[in-house]
């Protein structure tokens, strides 16, 4: 029987990838053709979804984008033996924005089928989790360290000493979290392994639960993301169904159990102690620290939370070692990092490569510059608290260091393309407000002062006292950096101040009515 | 979340369910989100009168309910229409015509973002990222993705 696969990520059936399932198996049918229909994540290779891969024996074969209503004349053109067809791309594995990458922690999102284990274990995973079943606490904490691993969620923390320190913190009971918010504008990649690859986040889970002696774990997903929740929740039923998880993991005699939790809508539940909050059953709201979540976590146990790419990275490192990790990439920067290209970009996809490639190479070879053909503006990277930069800045290699050192951040790795139509007094104007809808209110500098700052756009905008507007604007965002007590408030400055810095222009133009909201 | 919510004429609000659901979950560790989530999906909306309910089995006050329940998005204090039809006002989508998309469904629709048609039909939301980034402006309609969204495509994904 040929194996046909139609991914069933969301983005994919947000461009009618149901449809097209639905008439391949329709016209397989009427043709009296036996199929067996895989529906697997997405390749991250946006832009030619849905994209059908058949297979054959020299690998699989992709077309796309396909229409449902073009599913007839792939029959016609022997589209189930690879025959040619204006949608036929040839081997996937050969699409040069695929085989330029390196995959580790996506290896296998948008191949698998993600509701399967076997398919899973077929495909290289649990090798990871067996190793560390292997392998004494202190020994797996020394190999996550030695990866040179680093959070994936913004900060960059290294996530080697994070487990170090819940290992060394006392108390019976303590807790691994799955940080899966991922509410930053231009990010999908928690998304796409939800959908795509579940359990790998078991796996990377199971082994963070054996380092640091946590017998539970959460994962805190966003409620934007319904498709994902399932796929999670059913990835865990069917883990704790083959005793991957449970009281006794593959027959080792350890224990650890995992539930799924659904966010509600704020942005601020991101951040780990607003999370922490939030799971535990109250307004999402920050909580001073120290103690450290390490210390003082979910509950009040040591927890480690940890983003969902940072745990999903983890199986691979104990699979194939620590040195194989860190010897790709780039000073302090190092393994590979998925690299979310969105906005008006022509290839917006998934791109997971070793730290180093610079913002040109990433926006102009990968993303084949912008969707509308215009001139590449500006870029947003790292969220909607990382800086708006020109083109003048393509050179700077993508990793955190280097990043910092020109007033931005990679953050969780979105990068969001603008064509030369942006107006980034309206985008300045749009980072105070999106802080004003988000503030957890906890503190004054960013509840009132994002409030402030939107008039004080608005103002700009509409060119009353531009200089001295501009000049508080300016002050605004001082005393928003220095005295915000997270980094909502803290980094909201970044996107104003890049935008203030890199495109004055914008913010004298003559006075126009303000049509932001 | 998903599948049409309780249509807006109605009074969706029933004691019964709401007692149901917090016993069925109160075992859960940190249970107030996961009972509000399932208020809020069966019966369409918190309604004001559940609040004491859900305090009462939890041991919690009545104010800390009602200042969870008012901190999400996601929990609505009425009734929401028959469609619910979010749209992404996020960065990705702004570079992409999601501002332009959001004022002419204002327009279409005839309310603005927040708010439900008279017809009890369309309640229109904005959200910030649905995480389809690569494929704006993007739209969910009843649970459901619409990539490259069109006013086109959302109009003809409520009619259905
Ligand atoms: C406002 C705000 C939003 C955040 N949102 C996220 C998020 O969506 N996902 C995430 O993993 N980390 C987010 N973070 C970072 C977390 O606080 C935390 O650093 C991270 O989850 C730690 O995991 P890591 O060490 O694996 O990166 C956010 C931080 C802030 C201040
Ligand atoms: S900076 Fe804003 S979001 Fe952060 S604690 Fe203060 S009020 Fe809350
Ligand atoms: S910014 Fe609109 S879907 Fe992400």
């Amino acid at each position: 029987m040929i194996r046909v696969f139609v991914p069933g990520d969301a983005a994919a059936l947000s461009v009618g990838a149901e449809a097209v399932a639905a008439a391949i198996a329709a016209e397989a049918a009427a043709r009296g053709i036996a199929v067996t229909f895989v529906r697997t994540g997405s390749r991250g290779l946006f832009w030619l979804e849905p994209l059908v891969e058949v297979d054959r024996p020299g690998g699989r074969v992709g077309y796309g984008p396909v229409t449902a209503a073009e599913v007839r004349s792939l029959f016609d053109a022997g589209f189930l033996d690879g025959g040619a067809h204006a949608r036929a791309l040839g081997r996937v594995e050969d699409i040069p924005y695929l085989a330029r990458q390196q995959r580790v922690t996506f290896a296998r999102c948008g191949i698998v089928d993600p509701a399967s284990l076997a398919d899973y274990e077929a495909h290289g995973g649990l090798k990871g989790l067996r190793a560390a079943l292997a392998m004494d606490p202190a020994a797996i904490v020394a190999a996550v360290t030695e990866s040179g691993l680093r959070g994936r969620g913004g900060a960059g923390f290294p996530t080697g000493i994070k487990w170090r320190t819940v290992l060394e913190a006392a108390g019976p009971r303590k807790y691994i979290v799955c940080n899966a918010d991922e509410g930053d504008s231009g990010t999908y990649a928690d998304r796409m392994l939800l959908e795509g690859d579940p359990f790998l986040l078991v796996e990377g889970m199971a082994i963070a639960g054996l380092a640091v002696g946590a017998g539970k774990g959460f994962v805190y997903i966003r409620s934007e993301y319904p498709h994902a929740f399932r796929r999670m929740q059913a990835a865990i039923e069917t883990a704790r169904a083959a005793g991957l998880l449970g009281p006794d993991i593959l027959g080792s005699g350890r224990a650890f159990e995992m539930e799924a939790r659904l966010g509600a809508g704020a942005y601020i539940c991101g951040e780990e102690t607003s999370l922490l909050e939030s799971l535990e059953g109250r307004r999402g709201q920050i909580r001073f620290k120290p103690p450290l979540p390490a210390i003082s976590g979910l509950f009040g146990r040591p927890t480690v939370i940890n983003n969902l790419i940072t745990l999903a990275t983890v199986p691979a490192i104990l699979a194939d070692g620590a040195a194989a990790y860190r010897d790709v990439g780039t000073g302090r920067s190092r393994g590979t990092m998925p690299i979310q290209l969105a906005g008006n970009v022509r290839h917006g996809g998934l791109v997971e490569r070793a730290f180093g490639l610079t913002l040109g190479e990433i926006v102009e070879e990968f993303g084949g510059g912008t969707a509308t053909g215009r001139p590449v503006r500006a870029v947003q990277v790292g969220g909607p608290l990382g800086a708006y930069w020109p083109t003048d800045l393509f050179d700077v290699p993508f990793e955190y260091e280097a990043f910092a050192a020109r007033g931005g951040m990679i953050g969780h790795g979105g990068i969001v393309v603008f064509d030369d139509t942006v107006d980034l007094a309206r985008q300045a104007r749009f980072a105070f407000q999106f802080c004003a809808i988000e503030s957890c209110g906890k503190c004054t500098p960013c509840r009132i002062g994002a409030v402030r700052g939107a008039e004080t756009m608005d103002k700009i905008i509409a060119g009353q006292d531009r200089d001295a507007n501009l000049t508080l604007v300016r002050d605004l965002c001082e005393v928003m950096r220095d005295g915000s007590l997270c980094a909502l408030g803290g980094l909201t400055p970044m996107p104003v101040v890049s935008a203030l810095d890199h495109f004055p222009e914008d913010f004298d133009r003559p006075a126009q009515a303000c049509a932001a909201d | 979340m998903a599948g049409p919510a309780a249509a807006s004429s109605s009074d969706t609000f029933d004691a019964a369910v709401v007692i149901e659901i917090a016993e069925g979950l109160r075992g859960l560790d940190g249970p107030l989100l996961p009972i509000l989530h399932a208020v809020n999906d069966r019966l369409g909306h918190v309604d004001q009168r559940a609040v004491p309910l859900i305090a009462d089995i939890l041991n919690l006050s009545r104010a800390e309910v009602h200042g969870v329940v008012g901190f999400y998005h996601d929990f609505r204090r009425a009734p929401a229409g028959r469609h619910r039809v979010q749209v992404c006002r996020a960065e990705a989508c702004q570079a992409m015509g999601g501002e332009a998309l959001a004022s002419r469904l204002e327009q279409v629709f005839g309310v603005p973002f927040g708010q439900t048609t008279v017809d009890g039909r369309v309640t229109l939301e904005a959200v910030y990222c649905l995480g389809n980034c690569a494929l704006s402006p993007a739209a969910m309609i009843d649970g459901e993705p619409v990539g490259r969204a069109t006013v086109a495509r959302i109009v003809e994904g409520v009619a259905r």
